[in-house]
């Protein structure tokens, strides 16, 4: 099979997204995190009582802060803090994104083997953000 | 003209230098101030009705300052960001070390994450290389991440310290192929039509490369990836080889493969860690400006400084900073 100097389809499809959502995501952390760190929106934790915390292992950081794990901090994104995992989660995510993305294309190609192996890559990669598979700490 | 640009290139030489030499300097006397918090990480009671000595804005701020020269280092001393940040912020700041490895997770993703698509576009990181070793490897790092955040802070202390010296011994021992040579592909490689071509500039002219003993090499991501989950250290040191010297990828490919692979393996444990609560956002998001800011500035400067004087830098903190872990694991140096 000849070779091409150019990148392939699914390649650069994968590149283009990765570049937007990778860009928007940052821009987002900054102003989250901006935010945050004025006192703009209250955090969850005062800023002031962080050193108190930050210190403990996740469990009993979770014990004495009252934060529940997974997805929970969906419900507090009026806090200053929490409102840091909304970009955090998306660069995250992101991968799984441009895997959706780059799907069809193999398929389109009849590229069955990568399309087989880029399902599973989404399936892995959704079952570690979905929350079903998290440590309480030790 | 020359005289003057060396003369600039030196003295941005001993500027740089001596930056590096007081950040060092700082970080081990910040050893000594934030001993009470590290001893007190495992005394929770202790520290909750516990006084700081330093204002809580200090921490942050310096760890803002810390991973902007860590950026700098990494680009200049051509390893990833992660590898750096988990054992010398995880040794020398009053965190503890499951909110260090979600950071440096999530700093080693942002890192490949921005260089992601430059390195596709450019076709220097390879998509179809790449998504066997990552399914694999993001699988174990899923693996990885569970055992990290389960195990005794002490033995993840051990573990890390051993792993951070044995890096160490790699960077010392492992050598390098530009162009290695696949004389006949693996069937696997084959049925996975896994091979590729790139215009190399320094020679003129476009290299075509294919691979070998791809059923080993997707044995040793099963290792990579529990290695990555387990200690957030991103594994640029262990991808780099792996793809270099045992599948025969050119090494610029495997550099840049390694790079992207990252932002697929380090996703699913910084999950685990962010569906954990292993995440704290004033922990995460001045480590990840602070390196992506250090890091342009290292590409900026890149062309001035002696690679090799800052490679014996990155040699000598990761040789400290894993006698620190693995000391601090044996409760030698708490």
């Amino acid at each position: 099979m000849a070779k091409e100097l150019k990148p392939t389809e699914e390649q650069l499809a994968y590149a283009v997204w990765l570049d937007l959502g990778m860009k928007i995501g940052l821009i987002l952390l900054i102003i989250t995190f901006g935010l945050y760190v004025f006192e703009i929106l209250p955090p969850f934790i005062p800023i002031s009582q962080l050193p108190k915390v930050w210190g403990l292992n996740v469990h009993q950081y979770l014990q004495v802060t009252g934060i529940q794990p997974g997805w929970s901090w969906l419900k507090y994104l009026d806090r200053g803090d929490f409102l840091n995992f909304l970009p955090l989660a998306m660069l995250a995510g992101l991968t799984i994104i441009c895997f959706i993305r780059i799907l069809p294309l193999y398929l389109k190609k009849k590229d069955y083997l990568y399309g087989a192996l880029t399902i599973l890559q989404i399936l892995v990669l959704l079952l570690a953000a979905s929350g079903l598979l998290r440590v309480g700490g030790h | 003209m020359s005289e003057a640009g060396s003369s600039s290139g030196s003295s941005w030489q001993r500027i740089l230098i001596t930056f590096i030499f007081a950040v060092v300097l700082s970080i081990i006397v910040i050893s000594g101030i934030s001993d009470y918090h590290v001893f007190g990480a495992e005394a929770p009671q202790k520290v909750i009705e516990g006084e700081t000595s330093l204002p809580f804005w200090v921490w942050p701020l310096l760890l803002f300052v810390v991973t902007f020269v860590l950026g700098i280092i990494a680009v200049l001393g051509g390893v990833g960001g992660g590898v750096l940040f988990v054992p010398i912020v995880g040794g020398f700041f009053p965190f503890n070390l499951d909110f260090v490895r979600g950071a440096g997770l999530l700093v080693a993703l942002s890192g490949a994450l921005a260089a992601g698509p430059g390195l596709l576009r450019r076709g220097l990181a390879d998509l179809r290389l790449s998504i066997p070793l990552a399914l694999i490897a993001s699988s174990s790092a899923i693996v990885g991440a569970m055992i990290g955040l389960s195990l005794p802070k002490n033995v993840v202390n051990i573990l890390l310290g051993l792993t951070i010296l044995a890096i160490v011994v790699i960077m010392f021992t492992a050598k390098k192929s530009e162009y290695p040579q696949v004389e006949k592909p693996d069937s696997l490689s084959q049925a996975l039509r896994i091979y590729g071509i790139y215009y190399e500039p320094a020679k003129g002219r476009e290299i075509e490369w294919k691979v070998h003993r791809t059923p080993l090499a997707l044995l040793l991501f099963v290792v990579i990836g529990v290695m990555a989950g387990m200690f957030g250290l991103g594994a640029g040191w262990a991808n780099v080889p792996v793809l270099n010297l045992l599948m025969g990828v050119p090494l610029k490919v495997a550099v840049s493969t390694s790079k992207f692979l990252l932002s697929i393996t380090d996703t699913t444990a910084a999950w685990i860690y962010l569906n954990s609560g292993a995440i704290i956002p004033m922990i995460v998001v001045p480590s990840i400006i602070g390196i992506m800011l250090g890091s342009i500035i290292g590409v900026r400067i890149l062309t001035v400084v002696k690679p090799k004087v800052i490679r014996w830098i990155v040699i000598g903190l990761l040789t400290f900073s894993g006698l620190r872990a693995l000391l601090k694991g044996l409760g030698i140096w708490t």
